[in-house]
């Protein structure tokens, strides 16, 4: 019975999370252990993305904690706002004006990992998806995300991608139609990268989590071990 | 030196039974001499799983409450406050937010084993019952927690079951305007949410825990064979009257329990810092949005616990209707005791047709839970009407099914514990 209920509880969970993504996703292949992945994909997110995007609960000094890095190589190298080091990591773009320029103000990214069914997948898929689409105002629309406000800024990399529509008029695919300055694989590591710090911004603390699980979970082996020796003990003689 | 120490401990216990003389026959007749049946399997452990559980959410709780902000303004950032820079923080956070959902595996299987076993049938009504006012009370609890972190889904989940009020006939839109204290979910309403959520319900659920103990104490605890052990013979080997069948909670029961609690923590240690999220299912995807009055979700669903009775409430088209189902489906759970007329308790001792109604019985729960999960086409809204009927005429016709089907002779002994 118990070993049913484990396997119970086990079991729905990534059964339940494949089904959400509902296949459309691509799978982002992050490794959070994977310390220089997210220290590119924070020099990418700071150079690409911080004009825009916040990350309102993220701080700089807790980044370079996790990530690796010294304050000299922070404040250098990723700091471009004036901000101090303890400080949010937040956009020097006004949600005002975020909201004048664009229709609507560019979201905080802090939690945004987490926020979409599909995780890190979804931000995966979502910055591999940019095509050009001439009657959106920025002139660039998202399958993953259609309508989306955002022009794809890392179009220099990728290239530009247009659709390839079905007889419905609905996009199949895309296409790289002219090509970037770098191949599908190095994007691929680029969008992985970057998706990788989000991923860790969305929880910083999911690192001490894991390691921390498995000293708990060894710790609680050996007290149940011991209570199961206990019971048996005084069981014993009891018919 | 040893002669010292003994004789200052003895003392000082003297010393507080001659001042508080109720302490020992309060512990004898709860822990030492409260004589327990010796076959409890498995199935008996979810009561005491469930107490592990609300001292993990009362103690977490308070450590919560000392740097959340219940303020419309602050709530969501606080709760990420909480998850980066308060000093373990997240695992406080996180053991508060899987204590919340295993409370409910812990307490349907609880109430599950009642059903296979017969546990609430006489004399064991009223325990029963108070069983099922905490039941009541601990979704009240979940609901005014859920909608604390102040996310998408906080928000817009409050949003609905607050509006199912407005079914009620007459009073409807003033009385939804009362819970929430302003025209609609906001500030104010987020405020004695907290309230509830902090020290109201905790305060009833308390009230009720020591209740349900109490009245379980004074008739006894059932088993898997639904023998009465307090009508069998007399005498073991720590008391001549106390049942033979029976063996001291303390330490008996406490040590078996210690290990079994040993062995859930490892469970919920697995998905705590494994996969606290569980796939969206304990913290969901939506609720790390920030609440915005101006953006609805594209799909609102309440947590897993409450999907069951969800999907009940989608089912019916007409809102009265459905409120009154899905308030219907948790009431009738009050009346067991008098819906099952079987002259035994245990399932062990029932026929086939107990048995075949009771595993669909939990295909139908599971599924409406499944289903309340899900967008609710139409395929799904007529398997949830289907499973909805299924779950009231289970229990409305359950005083003929139980009266015809099939019973063997229950033995006088209980046999050798599992």
């Amino acid at each position: 019975m118990t070993k049913r209920l484990i396997a119970f509880l086990l079991a729905f969970s990534p059964a339940l999370a494949l089904a959400a993504s509902g296949g459309a996703l691509q799978s982002s292949q992050i490794n959070p252990n994977d310390t220089a992945s997210m220290q590119r994909g924070a020099a990418l997110f700071m150079n690409y993305c911080a004009g825009c995007h916040s990350l309102g609960f993220q701080r700089y000094s807790r980044m370079a904690e996790d990530l690796g890095l010294s304050e000299e190589e922070v404040m250098q190298n990723l700091v471009f706002t004036g901000a101090n080091y303890g400080e949010p990591m937040l956009s020097a773009m006004k949600p005002e004006d975020g909201e004048k320029w664009f229709g609507t103000a560019p979201p905080d990214l802090s939690l945004v990992a987490r926020a979409k069914l599909g995780g890190a997948d979804w931000t995966y898929t979502f910055l591999k998806s940019f095509y050009v689409d001439e009657s959106r105002p920025s002139g660039w629309n998202n399958t993953v995300l259609p309508g989306a406000s955002m022009p794809n800024v890392l179009w220099e990399m990728q290239g530009v991608q247009r659709p390839i529509l079905d007889g419905n008029g609905q996009v199949e695919r895309l296409e790289v139609a002219s090509a970037g300055t770098q191949s599908q694989a190095e994007f691929d590591r680029t969008v992985r990268d970057l998706t990788n710090f989000l991923n860790y911004v969305a929880e910083p603390s999911a690192a001490k989590r894991r390691s921390l699980g498995v000293w708990v979970i060894l710790f609680l082996s050996v007290f149940t071990l011991l209570a199961w020796l206990l019971k048996q003990e005084y069981w014993k003689d009891v018919h | 030196m040893s002669n010292i120490l003994v004789r200052a401990a003895n003392g000082a216990a003297d010393w507080f039974n001659e001042r508080a003389p109720g302490f020992m026959p309060f512990y004898r007749k709860h822990m030492s001499e409260y004589y327990a049946p010796k076959n409890f399997n498995i199935w008996y452990i979810f009561g005491i799983l469930a107490t592990v559980v609300l001292v993990n959410q009362i103690v977490t709780g308070i450590w919560l409450t000392m740097n959340y902000k219940p303020s419309a303004a602050e709530a969501f950032a606080s709760v990420e406050y909480i998850m980066r820079d308060v000093e373990w923080g997240w695992l406080i956070r996180y053991m508060h937010s899987t204590g919340a959902s295993m409370f409910f595996i812990v307490v349907y299987l609880h109430m599950f084993r009642g059903l296979i076993y017969g546990s609430y049938q006489k004399p064991r009504e009223l325990v029963w019952v108070l069983g099922m006012f905490i039941f009541l009370a601990l979704m009240a609890e979940a609901f005014f927690g859920y909608v604390l972190p102040w996310g998408q889904m906080s928000y817009w989940g409050a949003q609905v079951i607050i509006n199912l009020f407005g079914a009620v006939p007459v009073i409807g839109p003033e009385l939804t305007e009362w819970i929430r204290g302003d025209y609609l979910v906001s500030d104010a309403t987020l405020n004695r949410f907290f309230a509830l959520h902090v020290i109201a319900l905790p305060l009833v659920i308390l009230l009720l825990v020591a209740l349900h103990l109490f009245a379980l104490h004074e008739v006894g605890s059932n088993n898997p064979e639904g023998i009465d052990i307090k009508k069998g013979p007399k005498g073991n080997r720590w008391s001549a009257n106390a049942p033979a069948d029976g063996v001291p909670f303390h330490p008996y029961y406490t040590v078996k329990d210690t290990f079994y609690v040993g062995f859930f923590l490892i469970v919920c240690a697995f998905i705590l810092f494994f996969e606290p999220t569980l796939g969206g299912l304990f913290l969901e995807h939506d609720n790390f949005v920030e609440a915005n009055p101006l953006v609805t979700p594209e799909h609102i669903k309440p947590v897993w616990y409450f999907t069951p009775y969800y999907a009940m409430l989608r089912a019916i088209p007409d809102k009265l209707l459905g409120v009154a189902t899905m308030g219907g489906a948790v009431i009738i759970l009050i009346f067991l005791p008098w819906l099952d007329r079987s002259p035994v308790r245990s399932i062990r001792y029932r026929g086939w047709l107990t048995k075949l109604l009771i595993a669909i019985f939990v295909v139908a729960f599971v599924c409406l839970g499944w289903l309340g999960l899900q967008s609710g086409s139409t395929v799904q809204t007529w398997a949830a009407r289907i499973f909805t009927f299924y779950y009231f005429a289970f229990f409305i016709t359950m005083p003929i099914w139980t009266r015809i089907d099939a019973t063997r002779p229950v033995p006088q002994r209980v046999p050798e514990h599992d």
